[in-house]
């Protein structure tokens, strides 16, 4: 059977690993192939890079960070962050990325994501949704590190995604993240239950039992999370026996 | 051009993540020459090739033909280890649904997508394609599965899967929705619908048997 997946994200600047709490108060967390490849060891099913370099001409960083990491780290690498055209895309496949994330560029440009996947195929294209709730049961996609409402209904935008050939959605709950209260799991559900294509559940995790929860209540194919493993409060290892002790397939 | 001896030539079409391949081979390859190429002298000079494949199959056949590869693809998998990947399987066969474009033939066979209808398991929970991730491998005996533990994960990312005509060609299968095999093997040949070189240990185990096969 499929396992769901574990993949711990890794938030880059300047060459380093950091994390903060929505976007302020960033913290060192190390170096970046240095840690994925610890998670790599630990079984983590993929590893994620979110480049949160604010300045463009710091941008070729990541790029020799993936290709650093790719010689050394033989499980599947997704890169996002400051992706605006589809030769972003084929740079960041050729240095070694297995899956390209988009976000911003998505919103305002929805032909990036048929183009870039009809390029380099559907499988490398991750459209990530920042989601916002502003009533019950209903989620706008915010771009801009959760500071501009697009006024985009989420799971309707998840819908079109999918459509315009995303492979694959990286949720985040805008309300979620950092606070360490687990997964907007009714957001979570509510996305995944409207699309084909996977969806991976983001913001929010404090600890093991959120991981489970979001798949088993929010039905996503894949968790993410980032400082419950960075500073060693959990190995990737013990969240892949607590998940499987309740009866979610993973790979350990 | 001089190739070196026992080169590992890795088919350069233009489609897919061929950096990948290459270095999860170079850390295997005990120090044998891996190079990425596309020119078919070097493939015919070769000792062992392998043909990746990421993207739609028309494209991938496209491309193949657009860079004059396909007489030295054919003719590196009549004698040399060969080892195909992902879309690199799918070609082996005769036609995908994908686009309905003739492929290479080399083995009698269509390429089928996920059937829609099959996509849910018993528990009502909808099964997603592209189908993505670790999935449980059910081996036949081969030399390229030494070492590697019957049922062991592979990853997967793909929405077709090969359906041969002969069931003697399967040498591992698998199940997401419905049973399927991803991968066939015979004489010199032997491909996969998974990708070893992001499958973690198991994955360089395999690739390794293949450096080192002798069929």
């Amino acid at each position: 059977m499929l396992a769901k997946r574990i993949i711990p994200c890794l938030d880059v600047t300047a060459g380093r690993v950091v994390k903060g709490t929505n976007f302020v108060g960033l913290r060192d967390a190390g170096d970046p192939i240095e840690i994925a490849r610890r998670y790599n060891e630990q079984g983590a099913d993929e590893v994620t890079f979110l480049d949160i370099t604010a300045s463009s001409d710091q941008r070729d960083i990541i790029l020799h960070i993936i290709e650093a990491c790719a010689e050394q780290v033989f499980i599947p690498l997704t890169v996002g962050g400051g992706v605006r055209k589809v030769e972003d895309v084929r740079r960041l496949l050729n240095a070694g990325a297995d899956k390209v994330s988009m976000n911003t560029a998505a919103v305002l440009n929805p032909d990036l994501i048929f183009d870039a996947s009809s390029k380099v195929g559907s499988q490398c294209i991750v459209v990530a949704i920042d989601a916002k709730q502003v009533a019950p049961g209903q989620w706008h996609v915010f771009t801009h590190g959760g500071r501009n409402d697009t006024g985009l209904d989420a799971i309707e935008w998840a819908k079109k995604v999918a459509a315009l050939g995303a492979g694959e959605i990286l949720l985040t709950s805008m309300d979620r993240d950092g606070t360490k209260n687990g997964f907007d799991l009714a957001l979570t559900r509510g996305v995944s239950d409207a699309v084909s294509i996977p969806v991976i559940a983001s913001g929010g995790v404090g600890n093991l039992q959120h991981l489970a929860d979001g798949v088993s209540e929010g039905r996503a194919d894949a968790v993410l999370a980032a400082s419950i493993f960075h500073f060693g409060e959990y190995t990737v290892r013990q969240a892949k026996e607590y998940m499987a002790a309740r009866g979610i397939e993973v790979r350990l | 051009m001089t190739v070196a001896a026992q080169t590992i030539a890795v088919i350069d079409y233009g489609m897919g993540n061929l950096r990948s391949v290459s270095k999860a081979l170079e850390h295997v390859a005990g120090g044998k020459p891996v190079v990425v190429t596309a020119d078919p002298a070097v493939v015919a000079a070769a000792e062992r090739v392998v043909f990746p494949g990421q993207g739609a199959m028309p494209d991938c056949m496209a491309e193949l033909d657009a860079r004059g590869l396909r007489a030295a693809v054919l003719a590196a998998a009549k004698d040399k280890p060969f080892l195909g990947i992902c879309v690199g399987e799918q070609m082996l066969f005769e036609r995908s649904d994908e686009g309905n474009v003739p492929a290479l033939g080399v083995f009698a066979g269509q390429v089928k997508r996920f059937p829609d209808e099959k996509m849910h398991l018993p528990t009502g929970e909808r099964l997603k394609v592209p189908h993505m991730g670790w999935n449980e491998v059910r081996q036949t005996p081969h030399a390229l599965w030494n070492g590697i533990a019957d049922g062991a994960r592979f990853y997967f990312v793909h929405s077709y899967f090969v359906e041969p005509a002969d069931p003697a060609l399967v040498t591992g299968s698998c199940t997401y929705g419905v049973p399927f095999t991803c991968a066939v093997g015979r004489d010199n040949i032997f491909a996969v619908q998974f990708h070893p070189e992001k499958s973690a240990r198991d994955g360089l185990q395999l690739l390794k048997n293949f450096v080192e096969w002798r069929p």
